[in-house]
């Protein structure tokens, strides 16, 4: 059967080879009806709850610092603790930001998206044995 | 024979070893272009930093903030933050839908002959100027650490092309490359990578390290000694923003343009990184999506306290060495030269701790590690650019759909290595003929990370998340956003050494222009493309990247060995 070539247990033609064989309506149905599943949107939606907000935050914590040292710079040339200012440390602040933000997501990777992956997965298993 | 030549040889040795290993492992095409899928996380993490920490950064970061202190900074920041982009929105989706190059994502949904055609030349776009920028910093570099090998090559490589006559240092790197690329593979690219990223977080904990017990690991009197060092022009030490950027002195569109030069590099840094095709390609040499975030967590643990350490390598030398020693001895004088920060430092810190051998032996090493920071590098860019060439166009664009043929395992292999070999002796070329004229910092940030955000990054973007983009938008934004970039550049500020006092465009970081171009060009381009009913099927096939990207059902598989 022409679906059978990209079942998940033996993927062997890639979208290229798919795409060139021109792929029929069954298969578009196939991928749309997968999308459309429970467990699809759970994961999408999980997936933007997290890497929308810090994909955001990011952006607007790291900008601040190139904005604060052009706009702010006297404020920024403070001396904190000796003669390290306000500048400095926040700019080391980013590493630390960065390092968490990816320690976050990777903790949420591993458990929740991950889990929700694999149920898509075992979805389609199943969808493609029950299929004619 | 000397320390410096002794050290350079270990170097090239081990290299060439790694590479005689991995040609045995280099036999089908995806063992050639992404190592077999077989990269454990961690090794491809540290691949990824090894890959990307080049030479400017090493040498070129240390060499801002030893020079204009504080400011130098905010590129080691941009940097890492970079690689939060990468992990959200790149790495796993890159890992479930690609198979060897970048356009094999772009083009899932696309027509594969325009848009693999578009990629091929942003990904060359990239990849050649970063590759010029190393090369020709590795030519200068090896001439001032290393005189002797420079002397001992010229009789060997001393040959004149196309009146361009070759420089035997870049001619011996170029060389280097090519033997790993061809023979190797990505398996000798991934090792060399690795060796290399070990090779210089080494070199920087231990001149951080040194530093920090000149200081008695005081960083109070450290810092109190780098604010005693002042800037002549506007009077701050260096400690305080505003040397590199002087905020507040011209105006560009009513805006201060310091601020904006500054704004947009972070722009091109943040962005450019999720669009540098050599990068990206680490992604296809992992098994799965879940090694690929892994890989992203190693990199960024390594690049960012590599980049941290800049600190402590950039105004450790700007405090212990200072400015004016900071320099090439070509006789009779001494020049200054800022990528010579790091390596002055290391020789100050020898001299300081070990005696007269010990800061012989110091800059020898940090001159090796940033030799094989160079190798490992251009080896990748080699990978990046002949995938374009060879995989994207010969075998994907000119065989399968233009002439309809199935093109075997052993033809592919064969035509990546003859690409990677024109590839090498094309970049020996350029390198030597645009050595004398070309910013090579400028080229690194001011281009290469550009072009990646404003045409590739669009792309990518919007082929995993915008169902409505086509062929039209992803040709677009590709070709446009190279394009516009190249464009900016060369009627800007940077491009040239002597620097144009009267450029056409006011910025030398043309990113926070350019890149909202390219975005701009895929969403017009896609609303064209829809208007002339020119693509459906990249509607169609969204769905199926959809799932793919978000799941890696149908990810390419680890091939059985």
């Amino acid at each position: 059967m022409e679906i059978d070539r990209s079942r998940p247990s033996q993927p062997s033609a890639s979208a290229q080879e798919e795409r060139e064989a021109g792929s029929a309506g069954d298969d578009v149905a196939y991928w749309e009806g997968l999308e459309h599943t429970e467990e699809f949107r759970q994961l999408v939606s999980a997936r933007l709850r997290f890497v929308l907000p810090a994909t955001v935050f990011f952006l607007a914590y790291y900008f601040l610092l190139p904005l604060l040292n052009g706009l702010a710079p006297n404020f920024m040339r403070t001396d904190v603790v000796g003669h390290v200012n306000i500048a400095y440390l926040f700019a080391l602040s980013q590493f630390f930001v960065a390092w968490l933000l990816a320690w976050f997501y990777i903790r949420r990777a591993n458990g929740l998206f991950d889990r929700l992956a694999a149920a898509v997965r075992e979805r389609a298993a199943r969808g493609r044995r029950t299929a004619p | 024979m000397n320390v410096t030549l002794v050290l350079f040889l270990i170097v090239v040795g081990i290299t060439l070893v790694i590479t005689g290993w991995a040609a045995r492992r280099t036999r089908t095409t995806v063992q050639f272009w992404a190592a077999g899928r077989g990269i454990k996380g961690w090794q491809n993490g540290l691949a990824i930093s090894g890959d990307y920490m080049s030479a400017a950064s090493f040498l070129g970061i240390a060499g801002l903030i030893a020079f204009n202190g504080y400011d130098g900074f905010m590129y080691s920041v941009g940097w890492l933050v970079a690689y939060l982009t990468v992990l959200f929105l790149i790495a796993e989706p890159m890992r479930n839908t690609g198979k060897y190059t970048l356009a094999d994502v772009i083009s899932y949904r696309m027509s594969p002959i325009p848009v693999r055609s578009a990629a091929a030349f942003s990904t060359v776009a990239v990849s050649a100027s970063y590759m010029m920028a190393q090369m020709i910093g590795a030519g200068s570099l090896i001439k001032i650490l290393i005189p002797s090998l420079d002397t001992a090559l010229k009789p060997w490589f001393n040959w004149t092309v196309l009146g361009t006559k070759l420089d035997p240092s870049i001619t011996l790197v170029g060389a280097l490359m090519m033997i790993y690329v061809i023979a190797g593979g990505m398996v000798a690219t991934t090792w060399v990578q690795i060796v290399k990223a070990i090779l210089l977080m080494s070199g920087a904990v231990l001149l951080s390290f040194l530093v920090l017990l000149h200081f008695g690991f005081n960083l109070g009197s450290f810092f109190d000694s780098i604010a005693g060092i002042k800037d002549s022009k506007s009077g701050l030490n260096f400690t305080q923003p505003g040397i590199l950027y002087a905020y507040g002195k011209t105006q560009v569109w009513g805006v201060d343009k310091a601020l904006l030069e500054n704004v947009s590099l972070g722009m091109a840094l943040i962005l450019g990184t999720a669009g540098l095709p050599h990068i990206l390609m680490r992604f296809f040499t992992v098994p799965d999506a879940k090694a690929a975030r892994q890989s992203v967590a190693w990199a960024m643990g390594l690049i960012g306290s590599f980049y941290i350490m800049t600190t402590f390598l950039g105004f450790g030398a700007a405090t212990l060495v200072g400015k004016t020693k900071i320099c090439a001895t070509v006789a009779p004088k001494c020049t200054p030269n800022s990528n010579l920060a790091a390596p002055r430092l290391a020789e100050y810190l020898g001299n300081s701790f070990f005696g007269t051998g010990g800061g012989e032996f110091l800059l020898a090493f940090i001159a090796a590690v940033a030799f094989a920071t160079i190798l490992a590098v251009v080896a990748g860019l080699t990978l990046a650019a002949s995938g374009a060439f060879s995989h994207d166009f010969y075998v994907n664009v000119v065989r399968t759909h233009l002439l309809h043929g199935q093109v075997s395992d052993r033809e592919q292999v064969l035509v990546a290595r003859i690409t990677a070999a024109l590839v090498g002796l094309l970049s020996i070329w350029l390198a030597a003929r645009v050595g004398a004229t070309a910013n090579a910092a400028a080229l690194v940030a001011g281009v290469a990370f550009v072009i990646a955000s404003a045409a590739n990054l669009p792309a990518i973007l919007f082929t995993l998340f915008w169902k409505r983009f086509n062929t039209w938008g992803a040709v677009a934004s590709l070709v446009g956003g190279s394009l516009t970039t190249i464009w900016l550049v060369a009627i800007g500020p940077g491009w040239t050494v002597p620097v144009n006092e009267n450029p056409a465009f006011p910025l030398q970081n043309v990113g926070i222009v350019s890149i909202p171009i390219g975005f701009v060009l895929a969403i017009v381009g896609t609303y064209i493309g829809e208007l002339v009913k020119a693509d459906r099927l990249a509607d169609q096939k969204f769905h199926e990247i959809d799932v793919r990207a978000q799941t890696g059902l149908g990810a390419e598989p680890v091939p059985v060995a």
